[in-house]
């Protein structure tokens, strides 16, 4: 039997439709996700092609708020499975004719949608898109409120860095309140039943989340397995939420000093873009802590190990 | 070098110590024994811990025809202070690091009382972003506050109170609302509509104080209302306390004591922000004082330059002095049976020391050796020719007081 029919074969049974946050996720679907991206990386990528398991599929790129990473990811994921990737892009669709959201996912669905992968400044945009899709929809963000791709792509890259993905003190440090990486992650990390730590000031760290608030970096940088960076956003500032990125930076950047005081094995993280200099040091974001690369790598695996499960729950 | 204040009624209310003895000074540090080089005789004074005004405006840098650091704290000491706080709004606003490290350097180099930066809440006061309050902490301010203006913005507000909760900091706010209280030059009724002057009402002070009390139960935050003058603000804070909301407050002489009538000549001396209101309020205001709804007096000690002062009323800016003044007018009210000693002294000592965050306020032993020491009956008269002070704008000018320090020690030094 050829290694990707194998493999398949752990995709049978996926009963859920869409992929729409982490929070609808149970437990055993997250480790699926997981065991079948791990999988997928080990086999080589022509045979992958050469089996072309969604031959005859076609993907929607529904990029209402612009990407790079995350929309070539999925692009590649899909076409390395053989699937067609037809790309959406606001400038020149009906949305900016006044057309709603409503109709345009009732018209791209009579064009024959597969997989909607929708991205909007929205949050709760894909929920709302899965009420008129056939197909299943896929969630690469949405507003403020989740990253659900990002969340496993990062689960991924902890279970190769760490080797193990419970029994684990996580830290996220930055804009948390804005952040919809962070509350994929904080879910995740919940559901695995891992240590929690939130870092960043009081205005960019809500208190409704599980785990401890620390505002201080320094004092829980030893004791982490994994510390996962954010991006601080200037519009932010003018929003009044901190003063300037040199206080920022000051208080709750990676410097190079501060990564030094890391446990051994402990691993840095970042979503991507980063700014350097401000919450991540280049010196801390070049070092062989820090696993940023692997992250963007890992990205393709579990984009595809998400289209091939949903897949599954296709009517 | 050591000193032994001899022989004075020590009146400690933060240890509640009320007793006749002998206070030991040995470099710098109270201690329980010293071997005594110096001696000063205390009998019949009262020895208080160093007193604490937690809001005055030196002016510099920028505003050195108004006062300077070193006339400042020369008007500190003369008036029994130790220690100042310095608000923000100097003309080259306290908004960064380096200004606060610039006011601290000019205070040590006059020597005398003690100046506390507080840092602003938003960049250069303009209420939009917010100022960088962790490296002006960790250069030494301890508070912020965009006194002289208010935050306008309430999610500013908001931001501002959550974030120097991480900093272990009050933020002090000016509460005005400036739509009512545009061009107004006194409180508004019936004396300033009999006078023809603009008006601002009580409760353009009580609503944005009653806002930031709502911002501080909501965000844990630590908030300090600045010159407390109407009823309506006394009542919420009362409230807001009774729920355990951490909000503190400060009340000056003036609103303690004068009231609007005091405007029936048109005098500048009468003229700050907020104004001075109705009996109604300054009852409210001295029954707050005496219970500890409002925790400190703070003197919101404001000089002008001369020639500011000398213009028509609505011309003239808003602020009188009062570092000379305030121990004695705050006395009167303890003469007047309004507030106990206890309560009087506590609110100039150790409540604006808790509220700061300074190690300060008290005279255990290991304490910084600042030390007030007040003779209770000394009779005098209100000279401002004879202030230290460059400003002169005081509303009990020509008033006899009773009770004044006759020496303040700072860090074991005979400042006056």
């Amino acid at each position: 039997m050829p290694a990707l029919a194998k493999v398949l074969r752990q995709c049978r049974n996926w009963k859920r439709r869409h992929l729409l946050g982490i929070k609808d996720l149970s437990r055993d679907e997250i480790e699926r996700i997981l065991a079948l991206s791990l999988e997928l990386k080990r086999l080589p990528a022509e045979a992958i092609r050469k089996e072309a398991p969604l031959r005859g599929r076609r993907v929607f790129n529904f990029f209402v708020e612009p990407s790079t990473r995350t929309k070539t990811s999925f692009g590649i994921a899909a076409r390395q499975l053989g699937a067609e990737v037809v790309d959406f892009s606001p400038s020149a669709s009906s949305l900016t004719k006044g057309e709603s959201l409503k109709d345009t996912a009732r018209t791209i669905e009579s064009m024959g949608v597969d997989f909607a992968i929708i991205r909007h400044t929205a949050s709760g945009a894909p929920h709302f898109l899965a009420r008129y899709m056939e197909g299943a929809v896929l969630n690469a963000g949405d507003g403020t409120n989740e990253h659900p791709t990002q969340a496993l792509l990062d689960l991924l890259t902890i279970r190769e860095s760490v080797g193990r993905v419970t029994g684990l003190r996580v830290a996220l440090v930055g804009d948390i309140a804005h952040s919809r990486v962070a509350r994929s992650n904080i879910w995740l990390h919940e559901k695995l039943g891992n240590e929690i730590v939130l870092c960043g000031p009081p205005t960019l760290v809500p208190d409704h989340f599980p785990g401890r608030v620390s505002w201080d970096l320094e004092e829980i940088l030893p004791d982490c397995d994994v510390v996962m960076m954010l991006r601080l956003q200037s519009e932010r500032q003018r929003a009044g939420l901190f003063p300037s990125t040199g206080e920022y930076a000051h208080l709750f950047g990676l410097s190079q000093e501060r990564a030094g005081r890391m446990k051994k094995g402990a691993i840095v993280m970042h979503p991507g873009p980063m700014n350097r200099g401000v919450e991540i040091a280049a010196e801390a974001a070049d070092s062989p802590r820090a696993v940023i690369l692997n992250q963007v790598a890992n990205g393709v695996f579990v984009r595809m190990a998400a289209l091939l499960l949903l897949r599954e729950a296709l009517r | 070098m050591s000193l032994v204040v001899r022989r004075g009624r020590i009146f400690d209310p933060a240890r509640g110590v009320d007793e006749v003895g002998d206070l030991h000074i040995e470099d710098g540090k109270i201690v329980s024994k010293a071997g005594a080089e110096e001696v000063i005789d205390a009998k019949g004074l009262l020895v208080v811990p160093g007193l604490i005004d937690m809001h005055v405006h030196l002016r510099e840098p920028g505003g050195e025809e108004k006062e300077t650091i070193a006339s400042g704290v020369a008007a500190a000491v003369a008036g029994g202070f130790t220690s100042v706080a310095a608000m923000a709004n100097n003309l080259h606003p306290t908004d960064t690091a380096s200004q606060v490290i610039h006011i601290r350097a000019r205070a040590a180099g006059a020597g005398l009382a003690n100046v506390y930066p507080i840092g602003a809440v938003s960049k250069g006061l303009r209420g939009e972003e917010l100022a960088e309050m962790g490296r002006m902490a960790e250069a030494g301010a301890v508070a912020f506050s965009d006194d002289g203006f208010p935050v306008t913005d309430s999610a500013l507000m908001r931001h501002a109170l959550e974030y120097a909760k991480m900093l272990r900091r009050a933020v002090i706010a000016h509460c005005e609302d400036l739509s009512l209280t545009a061009g107004a030059v006194m409180n508004e009724g019936a004396v300033s509509n009999r006078l023809g002057l603009r008006g601002a009402p009580g409760a353009a002070e009580a609503a944005p104080a009653a806002r930031d009390i709502l911002l501080a139960e909501m965000t844990g935050g630590r908030l300090h209302l600045a010159h407390v003058s109407a009823r309506q603000t006394v009542d919420f804070l009362r409230a807001a306390k009774e729920r355990g909301i951490a909000v503190t407050a400060e009340a000056t002489p003036h609103h303690l004591t004068l009231t609007e009538d005091s405007l029936v000549e048109y005098e500048a001396r009468f003229k700050m922000a907020p104004p001075l209101r109705r009996r109604e309020d300054v009852e409210a205001v001295v029954a707050a004082l005496a219970d500890g709804t409002i925790d400190a007096v703070a003197s919101d000690h404001a000089p002008h330059a001369a020639h500011e002062e000398e213009r028509e009323l609505a011309a003239c800016p808003n602020g009188v002095v009062g570092l000379e003044t305030t121990l004695g007018v705050v006395l009167g009210l303890v003469e007047e049976g309004k507030v106990s000693l206890a309560r009087a002294v506590e609110a100039l000592t150790a409540a604006p020391a808790r509220i700061l965050g300074i190690p300060k306020g008290t005279l255990a032993a290991g304490s910084d050796a600042d030390v007030t020491l007040i003779d209770l009956k000394a009779k005098w008269v209100v000279d401002p020719d004879r202030f230290r002070s460059k400003g002169r704008s005081s509303p009990f000018a020509g008033r006899t007081l009773r009770g004044r320090a006759v020496h303040t020690i700072v860090g074991g030094k005979i400042c006056f």
